[in-house]
């Protein structure tokens, strides 16, 4: 097994321990601090995947800003000791199920061969000149669109966040 | 580079974590919880997305995960103000709360 091998194994198994902490830890502060994990890890995988570029917009976006976002609102809310109540049964058993039916479902795709296109071009690389090239070249209308729907969220959060709802 | 990984492999990982989030936004109660579960999805999409454009040497899907990192951070702040607005007239953030549809 070589270093790369080890790597995926160390960051697979760690972002999952991480994501079932997020959704059974009581306290929504432990949740976010292992969502932040979660994210570094998966800048990692990322990163495995020589997608570098993306790794690196995955650390300063998410595990920057979002969760400097959630964290804000949780010690905003001062969520009362009461919130942190038991699970019902029938969440947890109906929660299960989903999650088990699904992972049996995506098995059984993938025991039936899925193989990667062959036709590709050469090897990537994911550098910044690579990923950001098409925008400017093939993407520029979506590029633009997301620019105005980011101003769209940010009067709509400001708007949101007035004292009175009319 | 010899490596023994496939992009089977990936793909499992990302189903696995995406189940994680299925269940986590069935189990919990709380609605930031819920959130950060909806997270966890949306990053196993990106995996999903960044593996498929490795092994199929296109570069679409990089960008594609470019795309949604810009909506998922417009997303989550107009989830979390959405919240805010809710604990505002509720004083409580517990799904269990949010029986009606009228304020």
């Amino acid at each position: 097994m070589n270093i790369h091998d080890a790597l995926f194994w160390f960051f697979s198994i760690a972002m999952l321990g991480c994501g079932f902490l997020v959704i059974a830890s009581r306290n929504p502060v432990t949740s976010a601090m292992f969502l932040v994990l979660l994210f570094v890890f998966m800048a990692g995988l990322f990163l495995l995947l020589e997608a570098i570029f993306i790794a690196a917009i995955q650390v300063l976006v998410y595990a920057g800003a979002v969760m400097v976002l959630f964290l804000f609102v949780i010690m905003l809310l001062d969520i009362k000791a009461s919130e942190r109540r038991k699970f019902k049964a029938l969440g947890v058993f109906g929660g299960i199920a989903v999650a088990v039916a699904f992972v049996w479902e995506l098995m059984i795709i993938l025991s039936q061969s899925v193989k990667p296109l062959t036709s590709g071009g050469a090897e990537l690389h994911g550098g910044l000149e690579e990923v950001v090239k098409p925008f400017f070249a093939y993407y520029m209308l979506p590029f633009e669109v997301t620019a105005l729907l980011l101003l769209v969220a940010m009067v709509g959060v400001v708007l949101l966040s007035k004292k009175e709802l009319k | 580079m010899t490596s023994a990984l496939t992009l089977n492999h990936y793909l499992i990982v990302s189903g696995l974590l995406f189940a994680l989030g299925i269940a986590g936004v069935i189990i919990r109660r709380n609605a930031l919880v819920i959130y950060m579960a909806l997270e966890m999805n949306l990053n196993a999409a990106n995996l999903a997305l960044i593996a498929f454009s490795k092994f199929n040497r296109i570069i679409e899907g990089q960008i594609l995960v470019f795309f949604i990192i810009a909506i998922a951070a417009a997303e989550v702040a107009v989830g979390l103000a959405i919240i805010v607005a809710l604990y505002r007239r509720k004083q409580s953030i517990s799904v269990d709360e949010l029986t009606t549809m009228r304020l």
